[in-house]
């Protein structure tokens, strides 16, 4: 390949293409006047490599994303108590819309209050954590409301919920969002007039790398202790606390082969089983 | 279980940024502008793990002059008026505030409630006289909606509230 750009160069000044019109298939520019074999003479016409086109329902099936819920955790239950409880979900599903959505991501919900106005409570806040599995699955969604810090839990599966609407979908540096409340006020504060951020069916779930700041000591728990393994905040604590906080830590859990659970095989079945349920 | 204070430090020492911080955690302030070097808290706070209950400090949230005016010891409950001696959203307490005592209707606590019910990051609380009517004539904090359900009780607090969560 080198000798034969060499012996390109002095002819023009086009890029040698005979080993790179089949190494970049997405460049289509016709330079049979340039190639030239080994002996001199004009190449044999090859035509270019067909392109690939990656259908976009493609890239959406391939990503597949199955609410943490549904994923049993690990015990010795019957697997049909599971089974029971999956088929109750889908039921729910499909007469109400559950979008997907991550920690970090924006959420507006309404449910059907008794004594609100208008019968109808509607609440914007982060979701910081999502917790429970089956049909008691929560999420909590955070928010700061004239100075006041308020945090609603709300039950994914609880027929009081009208709908729930995704205002901006994101995933964070961290599976749980606790510490916001010991963070700056300025982190959970969300507007309630927020308009939904519009996100493309097939692009990758956008993760915010924020670090966030936190207010002075003591917090609610000890958030530089490696047990909690925490990524999203800037400490700007001194090097002599952090240094001490790895005191706690425990470097062979990661190894216990007791703790390990493996889901990969049960989320394909149960993404199988859910998806056919769904399209029914 | 941890219950109450680890060491009890009289507020005599370092009065004003103790006062000073716990009035900025209680109002969310943020402290960017002092280093953390300055401000040593030189007593333990407890998370709650009850609601409200004797001993308590609590946060005033109407407009009242009783409620609002600083003093050098935070306001405390002293009773709760209850079977339990635990306040959830919606009981009454006698707070001791600037030396006096005064009820007042809880509506709001750092403890998590039922599901679909707000908690918030303080322990609100609005001042009331013995007949029920608000001492304030404002709460600008956001009130949560199961109070509607005694409105016969609460009306005159639920008429000044502003906000609902």
């Amino acid at each position: 390949m080198a000798a034969a750009c060499g012996r390109l160069l002095p002819r023009s000044a086009a890029p040698g293409v005979l080993g790179l019109a089949a190494a970049r298939p997405d460049r289509f520019f016709s330079s049979s006047g340039y190639r030239v074999s080994s002996d001199g003479k004009p190449a044999k016409f090859q035509p270019p490599p067909k392109p690939v086109i990656i259908s976009k329902q493609k890239q959406r099936e391939e990503r597949r994303f199955l609410s943490p819920e549904f994923i049993p955790p690990r015990g010795r239950k019957d697997p049909l108590k599971f089974f029971i409880e999956r088929k109750d979900m889908i039921q729910r599903r499909k007469v109400f819309n559950i979008p997907e959505f991550y920690v970090g991501s924006i959420l507006a919900v309404t449910t059907a209050d008794p004594f609100a106005n208008d019968k109808i409570n509607r609440f914007v806040g982060i979701c910081i954590q999502r917790g429970g599995k089956g049909l008691g699955a929560t999420f909590v969604l955070r928010n700061v409301i004239e100075d006041q810090g308020v945090e609603i839990c709300y039950e994914l599966y609880n027929p009081r919920i009208q709908a729930i609407e995704v205002l901006k979908l994101e995933k964070r540096l961290d599976e749980n969002l606790m510490y916001l409340r010991d963070a700056l006020p300025e982190y959970s504060t969300v507007d309630v007039n927020m308009k939904p951020v519009a996100h493309l069916e097939h692009e990758e779930i956008p993760v915010n790398t924020l670090q966030v700041r936190m207010k002075p000591k003591p917090w609610s728990k000890r958030w530089e202790r490696p047990q909690y393994n925490i990524k999203g905040i800037k400490f700007e604590l001194p090097e002599e606390t952090m240094r001490k906080a790895q005191k706690w830590s425990q470097p062979w859990l990661e190894f216990d082969m007791l703790r390990e659970y493996d889901t990969s095989k049960i989320e394909e079945k149960i993404w199988k089983e859910v998806n056919e349920e769904l399209k029914k | 279980m941890r219950r109450g204070w680890r060491g009890c430090v009289p507020f005599g020492g370092q009065v004003s940024r103790i006062q000073m911080a716990l009035l900025n955690r209680r109002l969310g302030l943020s402290l960017s502008h002092l280093s953390s070097a300055v401000i040593q808290r030189l007593f333990s706070t407890t998370g709650t793990s009850r609601a409200i209950q004797k001993l308590t400090r609590v946060r005033v949230v109407d407009n009242s002059s009783l409620g609002n005016t600083p003093y050098h010891r935070p306001p405390k409950c002293i009773h709760v008026y209850n079977k339990t001696g635990v306040g959830k959203v919606g009981d009454k307490i006698l707070l001791a505030i600037k030396g006096e005592k005064k009820k007042a209707l809880i509506v709001g606590h750092k403890m998590p409630g039922p599901p679909m019910t707000p908690r918030f990051d303080s322990n609100n609380v609005v001042l009331i006289e013995d007949n029920g009517n608000p001492v304030g004539t404002r709460i600008k904090t956001p009130i949560p909606y199961i109070l509607r359900q005694r409105e016969g009780e609460f009306s005159k607090v639920l008429a000044i509230a502003r906000s609902f969560v």
